[in-house]
């Protein structure tokens, strides 16, 4: 019999505590269904006021013209490149929880999947602004779309990486956006049956698209499920993929490796599975559901992160050694001055990089620490910071000491206008998680009931007897 | 739209549902739907509902992606406008395999959820009957369709048998969804259904 499916004792439980399914709907429930806290409040407004400054900051830079950052010559890629790298990377994990450990079976991704892939289509957004507003004139912005235009009509490049990024991005987002979409509208319909006000009725109604639970739909959505998460698989690692082409295909020493694709996706991994972290440190505790975020989905993350991490790591000696071993002078000298002399103008965001990226996640080798929530949450954060510098060292001590040592550009800091802006998307990310957290539930009810009697700690032990009977015996005797 | 009369039995345990989908099916009652929480694997083929061929929609959609953005730049870059991108061949097929990738899967994702919410006729501001709020909640309902023919009192007590909670017998109008109750309330007279 199918719901009877057997799952291995020496598995942890997924879910803690007991729970039915009705429970299950009440605890995911409650959040949405409660007033919003003062916690909550004091969130959104800082969030807000973050994205307003960011607003501002944008309107400074789309008025006066990109001169309102300290973008020059030299260093024409500089915060906003490395912004957008960043962005994007965090993007990946969820769609990397819900869409490859489906494929894998990994059934505590039911936990954390949904707010890991609200996080992506949120941090995409933020990400997509960077390379947009880059453009300066951002009112011609449309001009990356192949679209028959007066002017010949003179196509876009398709050769260029940077094209392929327009495409991949804007790919992604559309498909993130619909595989979290598509797996939120029965619980959008579970909102949508309980709801007692009238505008949650309306709200939930117009949004749960008239979901019913039928069991063809079901059968559907399954389908539909799997294949876009076999789609979304590959898309996930394409998509960095070819961000790091926007590097790799170029001729500028320290990005033209053929390395970079996969040390890019490892990369971004390991960022999203550290946002991820943070978030759900958060939201677990915030919203009360520590019985179905619990310390094992933490600490299977936390194996995920030193494992990313290593790769990164191995990644960054790979390119040192091959620097090295090519024998290229400029390649040589963009890592041997530029970057790992502690002493150069740079030097210090290198070993930045190495110290949050490679060492400090190898902690977590240790049980004590991967299951330590505090230890956890200031890793998770110092892995960004440490993912935010690669970034900076990929694009600043490339640039910098150009060919042509007069015009180099040693000194390159931030106007408040870029900072602003980046501190805008951080705005723009959180006032989208917080709303999503008030009116959506951040846990995808019908997949947790969907796992419950096979990883709830309340059925687990009875599972073993029932998979031994026939069905038929089952049946006569639990069914009167 | 016709109205027609349903059974609607309440189970509390997929375990017990399963044997009663089979132990209905056999004694000749036409399942109408079984409303589910959430997914339950192979409760579709012990109701006998065909496989879904959604994905071979996707398939389909896919390779129109795949095709459309090979067909269109080539025709852009050889025989509209060919640029001449640092001496690079006009034809260029490696470098446009991104962007043949990314609309394969634009358009198959796309495809693949209009053509769901088509099927499954989900639209926003479509409101639709499930019988019993708590299948989105708890309960696992299934709904008999009645006949003229039908045993109404019968029905209920071989759903009770079966293990259903409580049974209730109502009326509804029938089309592509369940949706708003026919003003004349006439009971359609259909055709007797064994499954």
């Amino acid at each position: 019999m199918a719901v009877l499916r057997y799952e291995s004792q020496v598995r942890p439980p997924i879910v803690e505590g007991g729970k039915d399914y009705h429970q299950v709907t009440e605890d995911i429930c409650r959040p949405v269904e409660a007033k919003p806290t003062k916690l909550w409040w004091i969130g959104f407004i800082i969030s807000v006021a973050l994205l307003l400054f960011g607003v501002y900051s944008v309107y400074a830079e789309v008025v006066y013209g990109t001169g309102q950052w300290n973008l020059n010559k030299t260093i024409g890629w500089g915060w906003d490149i490395t912004n957008f790298v960043w962005w994007v990377g965090i993007g990946h994990a969820g769609t990397l929880i819900s869409a490859i450990l489906l494929l894998f079976r990994q059934g505590w991704r039911t936990g954390v999947n949904r707010a890991a892939e609200a996080m992506t289509i949120f941090a995409v957004m933020c990400a997509g602004q960077f390379p947009i507003f880059h453009m300066g004139r951002v009112w011609n912005a449309f001009f990356v779309l192949p679209y028959p235009n007066t002017r010949g009509p003179l196509w876009v490049n398709f050769d260029s990486p940077l094209l392929w990024d327009v495409f991949a991005i804007s790919t992604y987002f559309t498909v993130s956006l619909l595989f979290w979409y598509s797996g939120l509208l029965p619980d959008l319909a579970t909102l949508r049956d309980r709801a007692k006000l009238k505008w949650r009725k309306a709200f939930y109604g117009v949004t749960a698209f008239g979901w019913t639970g039928s069991t063809k739909h079901w059968q559907r959505h399954e389908s539909l499920s799997l294949v876009l998460a076999g789609l979304s698989t590959p898309l996930v690692l394409s998509v960095h993929t070819i961000v790091s082409f926007d590097f790799a295909t170029s001729v500028i020493p320290g990005w033209h490796t053929t390395i970079f694709p996969p040390y890019f996706v490892a990369g971004a991994i390991f960022s999203g599975f550290a946002m991820v972290q943070t978030l759900l440190l958060i939201t677990r505790k915030v919203l009360g559901l520590e019985e179905y975020i619990t310390i094992e989905h933490i600490e299977v993350m936390n194996k995920v992160i030193v494992l990313t991490g290593s790769i990164v790591g191995i990644a960054y000696l790979t390119e040192l050694f091959m620097a090295w071993y090519s024998h290229v002078s400029y390649e040589w000298f963009a890592f041997k001055e530029n970057r790992v002399n502690l002493f150069s103008p740079y030097g210090w965001s290198y070993w930045l990089m190495m110290g949050c990226n490679v060492i400090s996640p190898q902690i977590f080798w240790f049980k004590k620490f991967r299951r330590n929530l505090t230890i956890t949450f200031f890793m998770s954060i110092l892995v960004n910071v440490g993912m935010w510098f690669e970034r900076f060292v990929i694009i600043v001590t490339s640039l910098y000491r150009d060919y042509l040592p007069s015009s180099w550009s040693t000194y390159y800091t931030p106007t408040i206008w870029e900072i602003g802006f980046y501190l805008g998307t951080f705005g723009l990310f959180f006032t989208c998680y917080f709303l999503f957290a008030k009116f959506f539930p951040v846990i995808a009810i019908a997949e947790i009931k969907h796992i419950l009697k096979k990883n709830g700690d309340r059925y687990k032990d009875e599972m073993t007897p029932i998979e031994k009977e026939k069905v038929e015996d089952f049946a006569h005797a639990h069914v009167h | 739209m016709p109205v027609k009369k349903f059974i609607v039995g309440s189970f509390y345990d997929e375990q017990v549902l399963f044997p009663a989908v089979k132990a209905v099916r056999k004694s000749g009652y036409k399942i109408h739907d079984v409303y589910t929480p959430f997914p339950i694997h192979g409760l579709d083929t012990a109701m006998g509902l065909r496989d879904t061929s959604l994905h071979t929609a996707g398939f389909i959609y896919g390779i129109t992606g795949t095709t459309t953005a090979f067909s269109f730049i080539t025709w852009a870059f050889t025989t509209d406008w060919p640029l001449n991108i640092g001496g690079k061949p006009f034809f260029a097929l490696p470098a446009w395999i991104p962007i043949m990738f990314e609309l394969t899967v634009l358009f198959a994702a796309v495809g693949m959820v209009l053509t769901f919410c088509y099927l499954c006729q989900l639209a926003p501001f479509v409101k639709k009957d499930h019988f019993n709020l708590r299948s989105t909640d708890d309960t696992f309902v299934m709904a008999i369709e009645a006949n003229s023919k039908t045993n109404v009192e019968e029905a209920i007590q071989f759903l009770q048998s079966v293990g259903a909670q409580d049974v209730v017998v109502t009326e509804k109008e029938t089309g592509w969804w369940i949706g708003r109750y026919d003003q004349k309330k006439q009971l359609a007279t259909n055709q007797p259904h064994i499954a």
